[in-house]
């Protein structure tokens, strides 16, 4: 059984800016999903027999 | 029929359309209406289309679908855990992986619809009469969110317990809570099981009819005029000068309009 990549026995960390305040696990989802956005939009898509 | 004696998709249609009509006498029965309604607004064409405008050709369109591939997995790995119950899922290493695929595949899910909404946003989805495709698509992500959140509540553990007894003010403060008591397991689990997803699946099947009806969206008009001196309508850019006419466009299995 492999290990857990992220030691889940702790309390969480946090990001604070003035009254917001954000776990470092949903900041990395947010990067990721902007990240993922704009890659999808930079990359070429290579249109199959199905377009017109 | 071919010359070989073999049907072709072309029979199969004509098939389809003489299924179609109703039987001399019978056209103003509810059902050849309904059929006939149903047809006139999804011909089989438009519902299984071969191919999709050039425009699609992005991987910006590719979010929805796995949205909905997401929503599958979601669907079967929940069935496989209702099967069993939590006795296996919460003890055997089997139940336990499908425990995992379930939430993984809700992780995902709302990673690629956001990803999905984001996209449709930033292109004015909304346009071309396409208001009902728009608030199916917002309807099916207030649902995904209940749906998600009777779940982490259907977690039998201490953190659904923390998230339970936090949500209970919130909800009571709103005064739903006499109908929906977050700290109720049965009813919370019945309708993470059935209600919430009967309701996602109905949602999402209606916005995926939707798309098919109006087409897929035209990318943004391409702006004309100073920058910050315009605005892009469905009907064109207007600037400073008024409104300039919009180029016409053909119409087409894409929906015909922007």
């Amino acid at each position: 059984m492999l290990a857990a990549l992220v030691d889940l026995s702790h309390t969480g960390h946090y990001l604070h800016w003035g009254f917001i305040q954000l776990s470092v696990a949903n900041a990395i989802v947010i990067l990721l999903m902007v990240i993922v956005f704009v890659v999808a939009i930079a990359v070429p898509f290579r249109p199959g027999k199905g377009h017109r | 029929m071919s010359e070989n004696g073999t049907s072709t998709p072309a029979d199969a249609a004509d098939a389809v359309f003489d299924d179609v009509r109703p039987a001399p006498g019978d056209e103003r029965m509810w059902s050849a209406r309904l059929r006939g309604a149903a047809v006139r607004a999804l011909p089989p064409g438009k519902l299984m289309p071969d191919d999709q405008p050039s425009y699609v050709a992005s991987w910006v369109y590719v979010f929805g679908v796995l949205t909905l591939a997401a929503f599958v997995v979601i669907l079967v790995s929940g069935a496989v855990l209702i099967l069993r119950g939590p006795s296996w899922w919460h003890v055997s290493s089997t139940g336990l992986f499908f425990n995992s695929i379930h939430l993984w595949s809700v992780e995902l899910f709302f990673f690629f619809m956001v990803l999905h909404l984001w996209g449709k946003f930033f292109m004015a989805a909304w346009r071309g009469n396409r208001a009902l495709t728009w608030m199916t698509g917002v309807l099916s992500f207030a649902m995904s969110i209940g749906a998600a959140f009777t779940g982490y509540l259907s977690q039998q553990n201490f953190d659904s317990q923390w998230i339970s007894t936090q949500a209970k003010d919130g909800l009571n403060s709103v005064g739903v809570g006499a109908f929906f008591n977050v700290l109720n397991f049965g009813q919370m689990l019945l309708w993470h099981v059935l209600l919430l997803p009967v309701a996602v699946a109905a949602i999402v099947g209606l916005h995926l009819l939707m798309v098919r009806h109006r087409g897929v969206v035209r990318p943004l008009p391409a702006r004309q005029g100073r920058p910050g001196r315009h605005r892009v309508t469905d009907r064109g850019a207007e600037t400073a000068a008024g409104p300039t006419p919009a180029v016409p466009t053909p119409v087409g299995a894409d929906g015909g309009d922007r």
